[in-house]
């Protein structure tokens, strides 16, 4: 069976002692900034990125990413169900009921349910992932340069759709992250573009300084708007252990929740995070009692969050396949790969399939550290929430100036970090998502060059983008999403999940 | 007649993407735009910047239009610390040197917060400084001088 054999290379790859270590520093690192609150899975990653580059081989240097993604989002989920403090969107449904079920002294089942649930959610979608990245890869091997901006268009109009507040706001942060992300050489001429006549931002804005300004330091500064205690109620956590009944009620909303989140999370724009909500609607809506939603139901938690984990696996497919970031976690990794040498797109798959699989195995080891690991060190995570938020920035800014500047030993990336700091708290006080600017910046280059191959081969007629087939459903289904999202009622649904949310 | 009037938060978001998207479009006016056969460096910056511009307009229509949430707190303090942070790293790190540039950096971060006494930070910049010679500079062998040549007498 190829299928096993690919496998076999990906745990063999994974298990390494080296790896295996990277994949533990990693899930401990993640979970450690995870944890703190306010700071979700993306500003995470965004602040921890820099380390992982101080690793020669790109693929350890991969694995120990895809460790702090998970780590992050199990932190996230732990701040949410013991504070009531969701780091991300995504974990925002954990915390309506796991924070009920903290409040009534079962904080360490609703913590071990969330860790069960999202094991379970990870080794099913690890496996689908596995099944479905090959096929998908032979299909985007057949592309062209049409093809490809059809698909970029595809992603970049998704993000949009899955954004908070207003669309046009949205559009307009992925047009500007497209622009910023054409800063640098033209590839075709070499005339520097909108450099201002700077050398050092010759090569692009520097990626990671993008990421650090526009999710870290804008979220730290956020965070001081208002600077209030907090109150952590529970200051120990016992009685881990989830009891029978417990487990005779979390079973089926796992594996209904683990389904709709693989289903949803290949979804390009964040699928991660609709899926938790598709999943709590629909244990809420199948339950016998109802009512006991929002006040502390075990359904509420185990089908979220095992939505959530599987969609942030599954959202791997597109990037690992295609070179499509599914949402910003995802443009953070593909970032990670281009700065390690690697082109992310269908060829990662088959001239370095020991990286390809070894991350997908690795997936599942990081969800395994995650369980055996967390459950015993809650405690070290409970008394981390104690430390007070005025002590933790100045760390953090220390941190980040250090990561980006041994990056690229450059002190203009160092501006940079204070300059999209600025722009990103200045757009998210306007009510500007981040997220598709990220996208956007990513894409920007890549989209750029694809349409003006096409339009060579094409010798310069437009009609080539919907005259191909492949390049004209994809265009056809970016142009459905606009206009579905545009739609009166599906806007006026829009905002009201969005609001339920806050 | 109601009087005119633009909600601020939109208004400003408004003001703020046409004005970059200005910004890109006359620079992109200095390049050569090329035809949409062979496109010029400045083709397809050009053509976002002024889809920039349009979108920029449309948010400053619904602002004339609707009233939305207002801005709310601005974090002035937080921002008239933490943003010089990594700047005055960027500054001193060659001539200073990576320990003591990362020591005032940690502390220029510090004063973000009001409640922070300055004996903690201190403390606290110290700490971090020690422990970023211990982890970057020592274990992980980062390639920056611990004092720079304004050290040097």
């Amino acid at each position: 069976m190829e299928l096993l054999d690919n496998l076999a290379l990906g745990f063999s790859t994974a298990s390494s002692l080296a790896n295996l270590g990277f994949c533990l520093i990693g899930v401990l690192l993640g979970t450690l900034i995870g944890v703190l609150p306010g700071i979700g899975a993306t500003a995470t990653i965004a602040m921890l990125l820099p380390i992982t580059f101080q690793i020669g081989d790109p693929v350890s240097s991969l694995i120990m990413l895809a460790g702090i993604y998970y780590g992050a989002q199990y932190g996230g989920s732990t701040t949410a169900i013991l504070i009531n403090m969701p780091g991300e969107s995504s974990s925002a449904v954990t915390a309506i009921d796991g924070y009920q079920m903290a409040k009534n002294g079962r904080a360490g089942a609703a913590l071990a349910i969330a860790a069960i649930g999202s094991f379970f959610a990870g080794t099913v979608s690890t496996f689908l992932v596995a099944v479905f990245a090959p096929p998908l890869t032979a299909i985007a091997l057949e592309f062209g340069a049409a093809e490809y901006f059809s698909l970029m268009i595809v992603g970049l109009v998704s993000s949009v759709a899955l954004a908070h507040g207003s669309i046009v706001k949205a559009l307009a942060m992925v047009v500007l992250g497209l622009l910023l992300g054409i800063v640098g050489t033209d590839i075709y001429t070499g005339t520097p573009r909108f450099t201002l006549g700077i050398r050092e931002y010759a090569d692009g804005l520097n990626f990671v300084a993008v990421a650090v300004g526009v999710f870290g330091v804008a979220e730290i500064l956020r965070n001081l708007e208002n600077e209030h205690e907090r109150s952590v109620m529970i200051r120990s956590v016992s009685g881990l252990m989830p009891t029978r009944d417990d487990f005779r009620r979390m079973a089926a909303p796992i594996v209904r929740g683990t389904i709709i989140g693989s289903a949803l999370g290949i979804l390009p724009g964040g699928g991660a995070i609709l899926a938790a909500f598709a999943s709590y609607t629909v244990e809420k809506r199948i339950s016998k009692n109802p009512g006991e939603f929002g006040k502390g139901a075990v359904e509420g938690v185990a089908g979220p969050e095992s939505a959530n984990n599987a969609g942030a696996q599954t959202s791997f497919i597109p990037m690992l396949t295609l070179g499509i970031p599914a949402n910003p976690v995802m443009a953070l990794m593909i970032g990670a790969m281009i700065i390690q040498g690697i082109v992310p797109g269908p060829n990662v798959a088959i001239e370095q399939p020991a990286l390809f699989w070894g991350i997908i195995a690795s997936m599942w080891i990081g969800n395994l550290m995650l369980i055996i690991l967390n459950l015993p060190l809650i405690g070290l995570w409970v008394k981390l929430l104690t430390i007070p938020y005025y002590v933790l920035f100045p760390i953090i800014m220390a941190f980040c100036s250090i990561g980006v500047y041994s990056v690229n030993t450059n002190i203009y990336d160092l501006y940079a970090v204070a300059f999209f700091g600025l722009l990103g708290y200045l757009l998210t006080k306007l009510r500007c998502e981040p997220a598709p600017l990220l996208l956007g910046f990513v894409l920007g280059p890549l989209l750029e060059e694809n349409l003006r191959r096409a339009m060579i081969l094409a010798r310069g007629d437009p009609t080539t983008f919907v005259t191909r087939p492949i390049s004209a459903g994809l265009l056809f289904i970016a142009f459905a999403v606009l206009v579905i999202v545009f739609l009166p009622a599906v806007k006026k649904k829009r905002e009201e999940v969005f609001v339920e949310e806050n | 007649m109601k009087p005119f009037t633009i909600d601020t938060t939109n208004g400003i978001c408004a003001a703020l993407f046409i004005f970059l998207g200005g910004f890109f479009a006359l620079q992109s006016l200095d390049l050569e735009i090329g035809t949409a056969f062979r496109m010029g460096p400045g083709y397809f910056p050009l053509v976002l910047a002024i889809v920039l511009i349009l979108l920029g307009a449309v948010i400053l229509v619904e602002a004339v239009r609707f009233e939305s949430e207002p801005i709310g707190h601005v974090a002035w303090r937080g921002m008239l610390f933490i943003l010089p942070a990594p700047i005055f790293f960027g500054l001193t790190v060659r001539g200073l040197g990576f320990l003591p540039s990362i020591f005032l950096t940690a502390l220029i971060a510090s004063f973000a917060s009001g409640r922070m006494r300055p004996l903690t930070a201190l403390v606290l910049s110290a700490g971090l400084t020690l422990f970023a010679f211990l982890v970057f500079s020592y274990a992980l062998g980062l390639p920056f001088r611990r004092f720079g040549p304004w050290l040097q007498f």
